[in-house]
């Protein structure tokens, strides 16, 4: 069992596999389930993750009305051909959202590694597959390769954005997605662990302020800028830059800042965006219209 | 280690929006129904801390009655339970507390019909990991963290003997227990939380066992 991402990197390369390989591994050792029965139920996730983006990418709206149909925008201007950021960058940040707007409707969803972040794993995934076509089987991998980078933060720091505020959830998933982006396009476990690093270093200290506490804002556009982050941070790896602080040691910041944060910026909508004017209108229209 | 399945990080599969607020309270809600055992004439919910404030926008209603109907976390009626069980003919009434509660997200839950009564509280405590802290007024505590099963059961002696042999006979270690009972000799309460999965085939053989009337999974 690895507890760290130096123990992870080094199963993966001493046995010259994948870090998915790993992750099947011990999920096998874990649930005396057999190969086929842990890929099976890997697949109904990526399901579940492909239907909440094609019925995001529809467009949908939330039961406030604080969110819904930013994919579509999205995917609308790409369609103009006037992005400026590359599309398949933008595909990603689209498909996130999707996901999220998609959650916020009380639609059905995968969390990764929570509901609220929920985005950015499936939203780079099926961006990256536009170019990369990968297999069915490999698609599947980048789900275990993410569980692993995640089962490593949420053992070491955390994964809840009322223990560690946002830098656990969508920090969390951006750089399990940007490892998972490396593995993908063929990049070794080590240069997955560096864009997991790259990742969450700019990750850090994002507090979790959800106006009104909902899963809706600012939670769907951080899932946005995660996948963007997730992806930028995974060229750079392919690139050959790598993290002077190391991956695990970054994930202990992780902790400790989620540790001394605040209260009030910890999902209880006291503090932050929640408790900007606009925020707290906001609050005092949904709740006030209901009782 | 608090995680110990990939499952845990990618997963569950469940209708939005929030973890806690939405796939738990749907779990609570579904643990209240498999107890009562069948679908319950009425059903009194009383939302308490963060789910009294923000139950609306998180759909903590629909999925508490979601899980009264018996769906899990990733049934699409969930967001039309209200409807469903008005259709079922199902009596549903929400009260919200200001009791000041240990949880921020807890919600207690009273299902009924002519011969049955059955009282439970419940927190969420994130990721959609849920605690049971009480049953028809019978305390318990669940970590959350490690799989746990309740067994309900006849107050006699050696009970608690033949149930830990069950586990033993398959090498399933316990990691915590607790007995509870209101009264000497009537029905008490086991919830034994242990270090692996428990699989359906040891439920069963333990919900076999004489004076043990049921069994029921409380954590994965």
């Amino acid at each position: 069992m690895f507890r760290n991402v130096a123990e992870l990197v080094e199963l993966a390369e001493s046995k010259n596999v994948k870090i998915a390989e790993i992750m099947i591994l011990q999920e096998m050792e874990f649930s005396g389930l057999s190969r086929e029965q842990i890929i099976e139920k890997m697949d109904r996730n990526l399901t579940v993750m492909e239907q909440a983006v094609e019925r995001g990418l529809k467009g949908v709206q939330s039961v406030t009305g604080l969110t819904g149909g930013d994919a579509v925008l999205l995917q609308n201007y790409i369609k103009s051909g006037k992005a400026l950021a590359g599309n398949l960058l933008l595909d990603a940040v689209s498909k996130a959202v999707a996901t999220n707007e998609v959650n916020a409707a009380m639609g059905m969803i995968c969390a990764t590694p929570t509901a609220g972040s929920a985005g950015v794993v499936p939203g780079t995934l099926f961006a990256v597959k536009e170019k990369l076509n990968p297999t069915r089987a490999e698609m599947i991998e980048f789900l275990f390769t993410s569980a692993a980078f995640g089962f490593v933060v949420a053992n070491n720091a955390s994964i809840s954005g009322a223990a560690g505020g946002c830098q656990a959830e969508v920090g969390s998933a951006s750089g399990m997605a940007a490892a998972a982006i490396v593995e993908l396009a063929g990049g070794t476990p080590s240069q997955a662990a560096e864009a997991m690093a790259i990742t969450l270093k700019n990750m850090l200290g994002l507090v979790c302020d959800p106006v009104a506490g909902l899963v809706e804002v600012p939670c769907v556009k951080r899932n946005a800028m995660g996948a963007s982050n997730a992806i930028t941070a995974a060229d750079m790896a392919l690139a050959g830059i790598t993290s002077r602080i190391p991956c695990d040691e970054v994930i202990d910041a992780m902790y400790k800042i989620g540790l001394t944060m605040p209260v009030a910026l910890r999902e209880t909508a006291e503090g932050g965006l929640a408790a900007t004017p606009t925020g707290r209108k906001l609050a005092k229209e949904i709740f006030g219209s209901y009782k | 280690m608090k995680y110990r399945s990939a499952f845990d990080i990618i997963g569950p599969v469940m209708i939005g929006p929030s973890s806690s607020h939405t796939a738990g309270a749907a779990r609570i809600g579904r643990v209240a129904r498999t107890l009562f055992g069948k679908q319950p004439k009425k059903a009194i919910i009383s939302l308490y801390g963060s789910f009294a404030k923000t139950y609306r926008g998180h759909g903590t209603d629909v999925a508490v009655v979601g899980g009264i109907l018996d769906f899990d976390t990733d049934d699409e009626r969930i967001p039309s339970s209200l409807t469903i069980a008005e259709e079922a003919g199902m009596d549903v009434s929400f009260t919200i507390e200001d009791t000041v509660m240990d949880h921020p997200n807890t919600v207690k839950i009273r299902l009924f019909d002519e011969d049955k009564e059955l009282e439970l509280v419940g927190i969420s405590i994130g990721g959609g990991t849920i605690e049971i802290t009480e049953l028809n007024t019978f305390k318990l505590k669940l970590s959350g963290e490690n799989p746990a099963i309740l067994v309900v059961h006849n107050d006699v002696f050696g009970i608690i003997s033949s149930v830990s042999t069950v586990l033993a006979n398959h090498e399933i270690n316990i990691g915590h227990m607790e007995v509870s009972r209101k009264e000497k000799g009537q029905m008490a309460l086991m919830v034994i939380e242990v270090d692996q999965k428990i699989q359906s085939d040891v439920m069963k053989e333990i919900e076999g066992l004489e004076n043990v009337s049921q069994v029921i999974r409380m954590v994965e």
